[in-house]
């Protein structure tokens, strides 16, 4: 007993370590830092953990922006990872990519890897789908914006801290007390200006902020985000920013460190904050669902999703084993328990219907407070056309046009009608010639 | 006669110096105090000495999103040096074989080169970079530093100084038998010696201090600058831990400035050779 | 240009030239190539397709006004920094001339940022003019100035100009130094003893004698800060607020690199190709001797 033990452990060492050096190795490039990186780090040491055919190698490439032109310069130089994260608003520029992206479609074909799309939450999987219904790439981390809201500050302005405002109406009274009260150091403010004060609120309001359904029906869409009531609500912004109730705090996500530091007492952010809110914040914060405006629609239809999916990229020297490997770390980031982690750790949602059932049975949602809005944000109401989330190509150039147009207003230096006027001109240009390029 | 001192000099030159040295005092004097307290807006010009372990903590860690400190360092040294060596070495092989032999095409490769006075390379970075790739030098340590010693400024630099070494010299070295090669290791290495130490400088700050073209071609971490480091740290949307960025800016001022301090005669004579 | 003493020999002055040309063909003619080549089509992101446009590019290029301003702009900040920097080395250069004690060491402190590097500069500005965190910048915050360079366009502007000046100065200070001190030292005390004061020799005799290293400092000054200042720009504003920083060289790097549109930023490209061109052709057009021959 005790020899053939002996043999058979160095036999076994022999046969781990040939198992081990069989991997295939693939390359993950993401976008996520801090407590959201910690939590990609999670997925792929847990991924490697539970099989032995993969090993996957998660590298972080700079913020979405970088991440997208080091992809684009890496696949022209043959050099593409496996798998990159690319921000909802590079959909349309990765869906023009023809060969140098294998959607999850044609992966699970390949393969023969399931790949079920309905297993997916409508609002989260649509964005990424074609018109058929197949996926051309994988739900990952899905936000959608909300309000977060100082709780503290809001005592001191003397509100009623458990009462979140649910019109914009509200919100401007909230903020002209919380001035008047000096309650705080900026009364309001928002992270992604162009994503939340004008897509996300095209949505709620089903307001088309494009033709051709936002996109999805054509390369030939318009923006149309200058019409009456947008104009009004960039108005309402300017007239705040005026009166000092609300600060403009830069493009992108420049406001969210006055939104950790609780500096602000009404902010509007991309719900995956929850998760640095949760770890750094030193104040009591409470999240809300976006205001509306009832003078354009008497109940708000469901927002649209932020975040990023993972896209498969081509390579000249990719072998059926890695596209294999792709395909098996997909299936194991939509597994319930994988999904209901990463959404109860970041503040994302869950991407799948098993993984949000997970959550509400484990009882998260009773345990953190607000952590639901975003996934009934996103699911309330009828889908329409205008709600769909946006398709256009070049949206990040676009978005850039509209915070210039946008800063020049708040400077004082246009109207806000000239402002989207000039945006949408601009950016119907960038449309067009972005349909020129994708049709070469 | 007794020269009485010359306040008004003395006043403009201090106020001048204290131009150029208070941000960099300013840095160090922040590197020694606590973030949080510099991010409430408490920067003070006084630093507090018990603080300095920031610099060896600084050195040594490693964040997600960026290298310890002591590895950028390295690849900026490196491509320093290579930078400087590189180009000083072509440019002197370019220089004498255009000044000391006659061949012919000599004027035309002469122009060709000299061409290249005309084009930084912000200008071709993109088609540069697509040079690159296809070579297979994207996100590579060699990627780093070879299109920066492209272009002809030094070999303009030691044309000159070539043309005026006297034509003694060369017809001693004739005379005694002496080949082409040995004629310029030499005679024409070491009267050139104070050129090469001022090009030294330039181009060693040169590459030191690039920003654009290793941003562009390293998307690896690894390859990362020193330069690029600091401006990454900025850029983070979360907490940036500004005493950790500052004292990273004054280990990446310190090299450079070491330089063009210790060759600081040279530098200025071979800069301002043509002035005489 | 010519020597009469030469080596023969046709291998080794090819060897000796193989590298630097071998270089100059695929870092320079052929990205040169290339970029005009990019500047007549139009292609999408991913490289795999593209369509002859012709003279599009162009067309649309200065039928835009947003490029026009840009271009605008750029001489007006090429300007500024230069005459920023270039007047305050001259004045430096003139107290340094004169027979102090320290003159070295007054030297020396003015030389060292000469190392800095253009996005170190914008580093250290931005440490002291910062809004929020800038010693600087939060006193005039405190003191009733609105001082935000992230939100208005004209103060983003000055601190630009301000870290590329800034850094520059030294540079200028080495060159008009030297320039002062070869000036010979018998025609300045010849004015001197005539009864010349200080600011009435430096008009009409030093200043004009430093026209050649004037003008040669002004060409280096513009090229520097049309091109050089991209990494002090970009690490401070991205061009921003709104376009209100965007330089010519920065717009080539944000169409090209981030908005991907590759034909209108190769366009740009050539554009300045010419431009300097034009300048260099300038510059020796007037020095001449000094560079060329």
């Amino acid at each position: 007993m005790q020899r053939r033990t002996l043999l058979a452990a160095p036999l076994a060492l022999v046969a781990s370590r040939t198992r081990a050096a069989e991997r295939t190795k693939i390359v993950w490039w993401h976008a996520m830092t801090a407590a959201l990186a910690d939590e990609v780090t999670r997925i792929a040491e847990g991924f490697n953990a539970s099989q032995d055919a993969v090993e996957i190698e998660a590298v972080y490439k700079g913020g979405y922006s970088d991440t997208l032109t080091a992809v684009i310069a890496a696949s022209r130089a043959g050099q593409a990872p496996h798998l990159v994260q690319v921000f909802e608003v590079g959909t349309g520029t990765m869906l023009a990519a023809g060969k140098a992206v294998k959607p999850v479609w044609e992966l699970a074909q390949e393969t023969g890897l399931t790949i079920d799309p309905k297993a997916y939450i409508p609002s989260v999987r649509g964005y990424y789908s074609l018109a058929d219904g197949r996926m051309a790439s994988m739900p990952f981390n899905s936000s959608t914006a909300v309000m977060w809201y100082n709780k503290d500050a809001f005592r001191k302005a003397g509100l009623d801290p458990d009462k979140a405002p649910t019109t914009w109406q509200e919100v401007r009274a909230a903020a002209e007390t919380i001035k008047a009260k000096d309650a705080a150091a900026v009364a309001m403010t928002t992270a992604w200006p162009t994503w939340i004060q004008l897509e996300q609120y095209s949505a709620l309001h089903n307001l088309p902020f494009a033709t051709k359904s936002d996109g999805f029906d054509g390369l030939d869409a318009e923006l149309v985000f200058n019409s009456k009531d947008h104009v009004k609500h960039v108005e309402r912004l300017l007239e705040m920013s005026n009166n000092g109730t609300f600060k403009y705090a830069g493009r992108d996500n420049a406001a969210s460190p006055l939104i950790v530091a609780g500096e602000a007492a009404i902010a509007f952010d991309s719900s995956g904050s929850r998760g640095n809110l949760v770890k750094s914040a030193k104040y009591e914060w409470a999240e809300a669902y976006l205001p509306y405006d009832p003078e354009i629609i008497k109940t708000p239809l469901n927002s649209i999703i932020g975040g990023a999916s993972l896209w498969t990229m081509t390579a000249p020297n990719r072998t059926p084993d890695e596209y294999k490997a792709v395909a098996t770390f997909l299936n194991y980031i939509g597994r319930p328990d994988v999904d209901s982690t990463w959404a109860q750790n970041t503040g994302y949602v869950p991407v799948t219907f098993a993984g949000y059932e997970a959550l509400k049975q484990q009882g998260y949602y009773t345990k953190a407070v607000g952590a639901d809005i975003a996934v009934e944000q996103l699911t309330r109401g009828t889908v329409t056309p205008n709600t769909k989330g946006l398709r256009l190509g070049r949206l990040p150039e676009i978005r850039n046009i509209i915070q210039e147009e946008l800063e020049k207003a708040l400077q004082g230096g246009q109207t806000a009608q000239q402002a989207m006027d000039t945006a949408v001109t601009r950016g119907n240009k960038v449309l067009k010639d972005f349909a020129k390029s994708a049709k070469a | 006669m007794k020269q009485r001192p010359d306040y008004l000099a003395h006043a403009i030159l201090i106020l001048g110096v204290v131009l150029f040295a208070l941000p960099v005092w300013l840095v160090f004097a922040g590197s020694t105090q606590d973030s949080n307290a510099i991010m409430r807006g408490e920067l003070s010009l006084v630093p507090h000495l018990s603080n300095l372990s920031v610099y060896a903590r600084v050195l040594t860690t490693q964040t997600m999103g960026s290298q310890p400190v002591w590895h950028m360092l390295l690849i900026s040294l490196g491509m320093a040096l290579c930078v400087a060596f590189g180009k000083i070495i072509i440019s002197i092989l370019s220089a004498y074989a255009v000044v000391f032999f006659r061949f012919p095409f000599r004027k035309i490769a002469f122009w060709l080169i000299f061409v290249t006075l005309m084009l930084p390379v912000e200008v071709r970075i993109i088609p540069t970079y697509a040079v690159m790739a296809d070579f297979g030098l994207i996100n590579t340590f060699t990627g780093l530093w070879v299109p920066l010693i492209a272009s002809a400024t030094a070999t303009l630099l030691f044309r000159q100084v070539f043309t005026a070494i006297p034509d003694e010299l060369v017809e001693a070295a004739r005379i005694d038998g002496a080949g082409p090669l040995r004629f310029l290791w030499d005679i024409v290495l070491p009267v050139s010696g104070a050129n090469i130490a001022a090009l030294f400088v330039i181009l060693f700050v040169l590459g030191w201090n690039q920003y654009l073209w290793p941003l562009l071609v390293a998307t690896n971490q690894g390859l990362d600058t020193i330069v690029i480091g600091i401006v990454k740290m900025i850029g983070q949307e979360t907490q940036t831990d500004w005493a950790a960025v500052m004292a990273t800016t004054v280990f990446a001022l310190l090299p450079p400035v070491l330089v063009v301090v210790l060759m600081q005669r040279w530098f200025v004579a071979g800069l301002t050779e043509g002035e005489k | 240009m010519d020597r009469r003493t030469v080596f023969n020999g046709r291998l080794l002055p090819a060897i000796l030239l193989l590298p630097q040309l071998l270089l100059t063909l695929f870092f320079f003619y052929w990205p040169a190539g290339d970029a005009v080549w990019s500047s007549l089509i139009s292609e999408d992101a991913f490289g795999q397709g593209w369509v002859f446009v012709g003279l599009d590019n162009f067309s649309e290029l200065f039928a835009d006004p947003l490029y026009l301003q840009s271009i605008v702009r750029t001489v007006f900040f090429c300007l500024a920094v230069s005459v920023l920097a270039m007047s305050i080395a001259l004045g430096l250069a003139v107290f340094a001339d004169r027979s102090i004690a320290g003159r070295g060491i007054y030297r020396t402190l003015l030389i060292w940022p000469y190392a800095i590097a253009p996005a170190m500069s914008a580093v250290l500005f931005l440490f002291v003019l910062n809004p929020r965190i800038g010693l600087l910048g939060r006193w005039l915050n405190h003191h009733g100035i609105a001082w935000d360079y992230t939100l208005n366009g004209t103060q983003a502007m000055l601190m630009v100009i301000a870290a590329s000046a800034w850094k520059q100065v030294s540079y200028n200070f080495i060159f008009f130094l030297a320039g002062l001190q070869s000036i010979p030292r018998a025609v300045t005390e010849a004015a001197r003893m005539d009864g010349a004061k200080g600011w009435h020799r430096f008009r009409t005799i030093s200043f004009p004698l430093l026209a050649p290293t004037t003008f040669f400092l002004l060409v280096v000054n513009v090229v520097y800060a049309a091109f050089d200042t991209f990494g002090t720009i970009y690490a401070l504003t991205q061009g921003g607020p709104g376009k209100d920083t965007e330089t010519l060289v920065i717009k080539v790097f944000r169409d090209g690199v981030i908005n991907q549109d590759i034909g209108s930023s190769s366009a740009q490209s050539v554009v300045l190709m010419a431009g300097v061109i034009a300048i260099t052709a300038i510059q020796f057009r007037f020095m001449g001797r000094k560079t060329v021959s």
